[in-house]
């Protein structure tokens, strides 16, 4: 187990020291990167503060040491657009984001594993394809474009919901519900066909034939001795799902105006504050890499199969 | 593998004892499945009306009519003004044009890029395998959006660079299946054959290894050019896509959440168009998976 734990650390070291590479030299060896700020019209003075504030003196392999050591010690720079530390810009915005995915990882697991058993357990009927369709619709649809049409119909016609923006006390849930649902759309479906396809490799297992060959009631073979051993794989998924959720927070919060790191992106990328969308990117990742060495370890935790990695 | 051997060999000599398998070739086993079968024939139709549709509606769908401003459904206009008085129809006859292209071309680019890393890896290994898997690993880290608006911030934003950022971004799903499958072929004894033969490493690989890897590819790309509609869309509703006037079907529903109090009905039409035809591509492709699936054939015989 140690072992395990110890080889799992280094390989997301490593994978988090590539994403840094990645994104540092896509944005500085690109044409539009930094250097392109300098405009023509810029003054000596614009030129000379615009240098030594990015180190554009510098060849860009001493740029990135010099990056990479400041982020270790948890500095990523200045945001170039409003002059404060992107550290500060990033937590005031990530709670809003952790929020917004672990209630859609909630509603998505709670209602994806139901769907996911109706359609193992009544396999091609009339539900299990129903619920097949839902969810290709789930994966086929613009997601925005789906948020869209929800405010058109729940703001717009029934003026039941507010269109964007994040409340507080009693009135949050309406704020939250609709882009709890939009962000579903991208986790829902896969939940959904995962638990399927594992219940039904499970109710095939002999210990299920067992269990029914003893007399047990059908539901407690299915809801007690399958679905247990169904939704280990299930967890896995949750791996998966975490970079796809934080992905499609960024068109969530961007229609409904919701204040978080996908917003923080797109006003980064738009305003090319360089050292924002750095900044941003690299914990992003981070909690991405982080969250999955936790899934791992918790599925070989509960998993007495995969102990010995 | 032996299987394809039979195959064959029994083409060129029926044994006429053996029942004939009743699924003979991909179409006929992609229309068993009903979906499947319904998707292609509307994805052709699609094509062809979007394809060929502006030969014969030839209004310019980038013609500005500031008289003629989202007008209702009309006979000059049957589906329509926007908000500049273009022809809606126009437009997305046009846009879907260019939607399907730009859709096709990343994935083709997606194809060969993630086809090629996942190859290389799996037939050279060590040190190939090494660098070229965690870089792999480490795309798939970052959240897909977060890499393309990175990518598109510093590369801008014309039909080329959004072709690229699409497939810079989606490629590695691609990488992991076909380094999986090479991994699991390049074992086999007739690989090992055409290496104890002489054969170079790249006459192995493309002319041994990658064919047997081809349904996979087909698959993979069939849902891939699904997902590049849908990133392309989004891209174009965050301002980052290809630029108006130019009409794809994602920037036609870039101003949809502005004009959802005065003209709701401008962005139904181009989302619908999208759902379906990624919907299509989805259920072909997974009937394709199924009609393409070596155990399946075995079933059917």
């Amino acid at each position: 187990m140690l072992n395990f734990l110890i080889n799992r650390l280094w390989q997301s070291i490593i994978l988090m020291f590539i994403v840094t590479v990645i994104t540092f030299f896509l944005i500085n060896l690109a044409p539009g990167g930094p250097a392109s700020l300098m405009r023509m019209d810029a003054t000596a003075e614009e030129r000379a503060a615009l240098t030594e504030r990015m180190g554009l003196d510098k060849p860009v392999m001493v740029r990135y040491g010099v990056w990479l050591s400041d982020a270790i010690q948890g500095d990523f720079g200045d945001s170039l657009t409003s002059g404060q530390p992107v550290v500060k810009r990033v937590t005031e915005r990530l709670p809003n984001t952790i929020e917004l995915t672990l209630y859609t990882l909630i509603f998505s697991i709670g209602v994806g594993v139901v769907l996911g058993v109706i359609s193992a357990v009544k396999r091609n009927s009339a539900s299990d394809y129903s619920i097949n369709l839902f969810s290709a619709i789930g994966l086929s649809v613009p997601s925005f474009w789906l948020a869209i049409m929800l405010i058109y119909l729940f703001s717009v016609i029934l003026q039941w919901l507010p269109s964007s923006g994040v409340g507080d006390g009693t009135e949050k849930w309406k704020y939250l519900l609709m882009p709890v649902l939009i962000l579903s759309t991208t986790a829902l479906p896969t939940i959904i066909r995962f638990t399927r396809s594992s219940m039904l490799e499970v109710v095939s297992q002999n210990y299920i034939r067992t269990a029914r060959a003893k007399g047990a009631k059908e539901w407690v073979v299915i809801y007690w001795h399958a679905l247990r051993n169904a939704l280990i794989p299930v967890i896995s998924v949750i791996g998966v799902l975490i970079p796809r959720l934080l992905g499609g927070a960024v068109i969530t919060e961007s229609v409904f105006g919701w204040p978080g790191m996908g917003r923080l992106i797109v006003e980064a990328a738009q305003g090319r504050d360089y050292n924002l969308v750095m900044g941003v990117t690299v914990i992003v990742t981070l909690i991405v890499i982080v969250t999955n060495f936790l899934v791992d370890i918790v599925y070989s935790k509960i998993d007495p199969r995969v102990k010995n990695f | 593998m032996s299987s394809t051997r039979v195959e064959e060999a029994g083409a060129v000599l029926p044994v006429p004892t053996i029942v004939k398998p009743k699924r003979r070739n991909v179409f006929s086993r992609i229309f068993q499945n009903k979906i499947a079968g319904v998707s292609l024939i509307f994805l052709v139709l699609a094509h062809l009306v979007v394809f060929l549709g502006p030969l014969f509606w030839t209004i310019n769908p980038e013609k500005i009519d500031p008289a003629n401003t989202l007008s209702s459904w009309t006979a000059a206009h049957p589906l329509g003004t926007d908000d500049l008085g273009r022809d809606v129809l126009s437009r997305m006859l046009h846009g879907g044009r260019i939607t399907l292209l730009v859709g096709f071309s990343a994935m083709v680019v997606t194809v060969i890029l993630g086809g090629l890393i996942g190859a290389f890896a799996g037939y050279f290994g060590k040190l190939a395998e090494a660098i070229l898997m965690r870089i792999t690993e480490a795309m798939m880290a970052i959240p897909g959006f977060f890499l393309a608006l990175v990518a598109l911030t510093v590369l801008g934003k014309s039909p080329v660079m959004v072709v690229l950022v699409i497939a810079f971004t989606s490629w590695m799903e691609i990488a992991r299946v076909v380094y999986g499958e090479t991994l699991k072929w390049k074992e086999q004894e007739f690989v090992v054959a055409s290496i104890a033969s002489g054969a170079s490493s790249f006459r192995t690989l493309f002319g041994h290894v990658i064919p047997q890897v081809t349904p996979t590819i087909i698959v993979a790309s069939t849902l891939g050019i699904a997902g590049a509609i849908l990133t392309e869309s989004a891209i174009s509703y965050l301002g980052l896509g290809i630029q108006p006037p130019t009409a794809t079907w994602g920037n036609m529903l870039q101003n949809a959440q502005q004009f959802i109090w005065t003209a709701p009905i401008l962005g139904v039409l181009p989302g619908l168009a999208i759902t379906f035809i990624v919907l299509a591509y989805n259920f072909l492709g997974d009937g394709l998976r199924d009609a393409l699936d070596p155990r399946h054939i075995k079933k059917a015989k």
